[in-house]
């Protein structure tokens, strides 16, 4: 078992490395392992806080593992070697004092400290194992089931754990990332049930593990799950049902990342509703009630994955919501977190049933919240437009495209528009022009306005023409520019518009990117569906360059099998095969460099822009003497704090470059604390 | 009897049971994906071939959608789970309209897989759809079989059933 904790950690293994480590615990209690020997192991583990030039991370999980195993086997270690568990204690102690918390504030799900403090995991649990230790390490939860053998066990051999080295620190090691423990309830959540241990309790811990635990053997059979969670033993002596939600939301709500897909939880809850109908759902109304409460202090990404959640949810519940209760953000800024946050559950609710229905589940006072209808706007459609330039083309446009003209055909229509940019064109005849753009996007969007299908039908059928209209890369901003006008009461169809063009090649993606932090959108910059669309972004370029890094791979291996063979078979006529292979290899190692740089350049185009429009409020807010922190500024700092997060192993790579060319000393300190937050996460 | 059978007998904490669990079966099984019993009857004669297609698909045909029941309601629920590749809304076979049901198609089968693991058994527009694998769409797997355009179930159900289009075709031409 020794064998095996060191392949799991060296293999990056750290949740099964947890639980072997507290399985030989448990071995210890049954008089298995001499307790003697686990102290040692575990002086070895606490000694890695000694060890120098290696990440905080590394320490930290060794610190982790030993700690949580205490619940288990603490009182027996304390009982045998209790000088040295002192020993063991004090080196904790002393280097929990002294290690760097710079990264709490980016994980942290509210930013205020009350009504709970959101704790830095270690320190949380080292609270929990301090009250253990002066409990005299009385633990009534964990499931002890050989203490009724305790007196045939007690007569058995013991044996002695062979000396554990902790495997070292190599280039390739990735150790898990700190946590901030989520609460959001306490006993005075549920005063008629049985008691919820308090926070700093390692009641509290062992339950939250052993619920955790459940989700994360069980996550794929959502109804095994469900049941499974609601049969925990010894639910009678706590309140089952609010530990269960307060673990469910913990996970989704989590940062960097959910460990499991988000949907997920939304099927887990339905689950748990249908299985304890009487209980439960007022457990999640109480809690989506909190949640609403303190939505002011929430992570701009925690509230994404809230309205996710509840609109979801609603869906299946007819949308039944006490909405009056809500009444209280009808006052507010409509830029406050409250307001926002019932507009775009609205809007998402609008995704998944109609325009109509949504009024109709609202009272008449949250029409201002409602979304609007999703409806097609053309510029060239009433007679008012007949003045606008490009007018009679765009009639003439609508008629072919009606008669199912082709892309020759377009294009011959469309050589005759004037460009306002240039007195005359260039002999390219194609160079960039913003009003032949116009007609043609706003013509053709218009007539397949109808249903996703009948717009990608018509990107597909006229992609000759996007392509050389948008060949510049004003060409593509200008085309993307021209959509949103066209859809922006649908953002939805823009979402949808926006991946086909990209992976048409209409657009690439830092067109999109530099389209989202254009001033036309500006309005619309803290909406969800604007932040939807550039991640969307960001992970088909991520797959991009992993598909591609992926068919190099194969043709690589490929070429060594052929070699192999070769060698094997001493056949010269392969020597041709092989220089074909080779060529293929070239080329997809172009490609493969090609895709990296743009990866890097997305990233870096995103990051500079977050810093300019940073910059400029927080300068403007310097002269104007006014406070910094408007609902604005916390939107976007966030979501820059977002981008880090959801691609933290791809930005990795570029820290360096971040460092020396976009984070440097100079940028303003709210800034780069961003920056710093995120280098201490895997520092 | 060794102490270690004892402790497998007895009934572990939870965190030494996921240990244990790790190399029992039960606890890795993902039977919300496996193959349901229908076989497409028309398209394959060869149901050994079916089955492998069935098996590497991205494909899902979705059933017991209202025939109100939109692209775009169809687009946001299956996205949750992964980048939607295509939709083809299911069509009577004569009117060419919305019949209540239709194909997604995803990129990726791990996607495909948590739409079956997770948005199966849901709601859209009020009412609990499923979904199935298919073996891949091919032209005019989007018309329904059934005698009068629609699908084979909305000739025979008998209830009233308001999101697709009242009684059964057969039960409406009985009636007088």
């Amino acid at each position: 078992m020794i064998r095996q904790l060191k392949e799991s950690l060296k293999a990056n293994n750290y949740n099964e490395a947890v639980y072997l480590v507290r399985f030989l615990s448990d071995l210890v209690n049954c008089h298995v392992i001499a307790a003697p020997s686990m102290v040692a192991m575990f002086e070895n583990f606490v000694s890695v806080t000694q060890e120098e030039d290696v990440p905080q991370v590394r320490r930290d999980w060794y610190v982790y593992a030993f700690l949580s195993s205490l619940p288990w086997v603490g009182k027996e270690l304390y009982e045998k070697k209790d000088a040295e568990m002192d020993r063991i204690f004090a080196n904790t102690e002393s280097y929990l004092k002294r290690r760097q918390k710079t990264h709490v504030p980016m994980l942290q799900v509210w930013t205020a400290e009350k009504p709970h403090p959101q704790e830095e995991y270690l320190d949380c649990l080292w609270a929990q194992i301090q009250k253990l230790k002066k409990d005299r390490w009385q633990e009534r939860h964990i499931l002890r089931p050989y203490l009724a053998f305790d007196s045939i066990l007690c007569e058995a051999l013991q044996h002695n754990l062979p000396p554990f080295t902790p495997p070292p620190h190599t280039e390739d090691s990735v150790y898990p990332m700190p946590r901030v423990i989520f609460r959001m309830f306490d006993y005075t959540d549920d005063p008629e049930g049985p008691v919820m241990p308090g926070s700093h309790s390692v009641e509290r811990f062992v339950i939250e593990e052993n619920l955790h635990c459940i989700v994360k053997s069980h996550w794929k059979e959502r109804k095994t799950c469900a049941a499974q969670l609601v049969s925990y033993p010894g639910k009678n002596k706590i309140p089952l049902n609010y530990h269960i939600v307060e673990v469910i939301f913990a996970e989704l709500f989590q940062l960097p990342a959910p460990p499991h897909i988000d949907v997920m939880y939304t099927t887990l809850l339905i689950e748990l509703c249908k299985l304890q109908p009487g209980s439960l759902p007022q457990v999640l109304a109480q809690a989506t009630e909190m949640l609403y409460m303190r939505l002011d202090t929430m992570n701009t990404t925690c509230v994404d994955r809230f309205i996710n959640w509840f609109s979801h949810h609603l869906s299946n519940f007819q949308f039944r919501w006490s909405w009056e209760d809500w009444s209280d953000c009808l006052t507010q800024d409509p830029e406050s977190p409250k307001p926002k946050f019932v507009r775009e559950v609205l809007e998402k609710c609008m995704r998944l049933s109609y325009h109509q229905r949504i009024l109709d589940i609202v009272p008449p006072t949250f029409s201002a919240l409602c979304p609007a209808n999703p409806t097609c706007i053309y510029k060239y459609g009433d007679e008012s437009s007949n003045s606008l330039p490009g007018h009679s083309v765009a009639l003439c446009l609508a008629v072919a495209f009606k008669s199912k003209a082709t892309n020759d055909e377009i294009f011959s229509i469309l050589k005759d528009v004037p460009n306002p940019n240039q007195d005359d064109d260039d002999d390219e005849g194609f160079s960039f022009n913003p009003l032949k753009i116009e007609v043609f996007v706003q013509t053709l969007l218009h007539l397949a306005a109808k249903s996703f299908s009948h717009s990608f039908s018509a990107l597909a059928k006229f992609h000759e023409v996007f392509k050389t209209l948008a060949e510049s890369d004003e060409g593509k901003l200008h085309v993307l520019r021209v959509m949103f006008e066209v859809w922006r009461n649908h953002p939805q169809m823009i979402a949808v518009l926006v991946d086909k063009m990209i992976r048409t090649q209409i657009v690439d993606c830092a067109a999109v990117a530099n389209w989202i932090f254009s001033s036309e959108l500006s309005r619309d910059f803290t909406r969800l569906f604007v932040w939807e669309i550039l991640h969307s972004t960001i992970r088909k370029m991520n797959k991009h360059v992993l598909k591609i890094q992926k068919e190099l791979e194969e043709a690589k291996e490929k070429l060594a099998r052929q070699h192999k063979r070769r060698s094997d078979d001493d056949d010269r006529s392969s020597d041709r095969k092989d220089g074909a292979l080779e060529e293929q290899i070239e080329r997809l190692q172009e490609k493969v460099e090609s895709a990296q740089s743009e990866q890097k350049n997305l990233f870096l185009v995103i990051f500079q822009r977050f810093i300019m429009i940073l910059t400029e409020h927080l300068v403007r807010c310097e002269t104007d003497g006014t406070s910094v922190l408007t609902p604005w500024y916390k939107n976007c700092i966030e979501r820059l704090q977002q981008i880090f997060l959801q691609h933290h192993q791809i930005i990795q790579q570029y820290m360096v470059t971040l460092e020396n060319l976009l984070f440097t000393a100079e940028l303003d300190p709210h800034i780069l604390a961003v920056f710093q937050q995120f280098c201490a996460l895997q520092a | 009897m060794s102490v270690f059978k004892m402790l497998f007998e007895a009934a572990p904490s939870a965190t030494s049971l996921h240990y244990l669990g790790g190399r029992l079966k039960a606890l890795h099984s993902n039977s919300y994906v496996k193959l349901s019993q229908y076989w497409d009857q028309h398209f394959w004669r060869d149901n050994e071939e079916q089955e492998k297609l069935l098996k590497k698909s991205c494909t899902l045909y979705v059933g017991n959608l209202s025939f109100y029941a939109t692209e775009e309601q169809i687009y946001e629920l299956f996205s949750k789970s992964g980048d939607i590749k295509k939709i083809i809304m299911g069509l009577d076979k004569m009117k060419k309209t919305a019949y209540g049901f239709c194909f997604v198609e995803y990129y990726s089968r791990a996607d495909a897989e948590n739409a079956v693991q997770y948005i199966n058994g849901m709601c859209l527009d009020d009412r609990i759809i499923c979904t199935d694998w298919d073996a891949g769409f091919k032209e005019s797997r989007q018309c329904g079989r059934g005698h009068s355009g629609g699908q084979m179930r909305d000739d025979y159900h008998q209830d009233y059933d308001a999101g697709r289009g009242g009684y059964g075709k057969l039960a409406r031409t009985c009636e007088w």
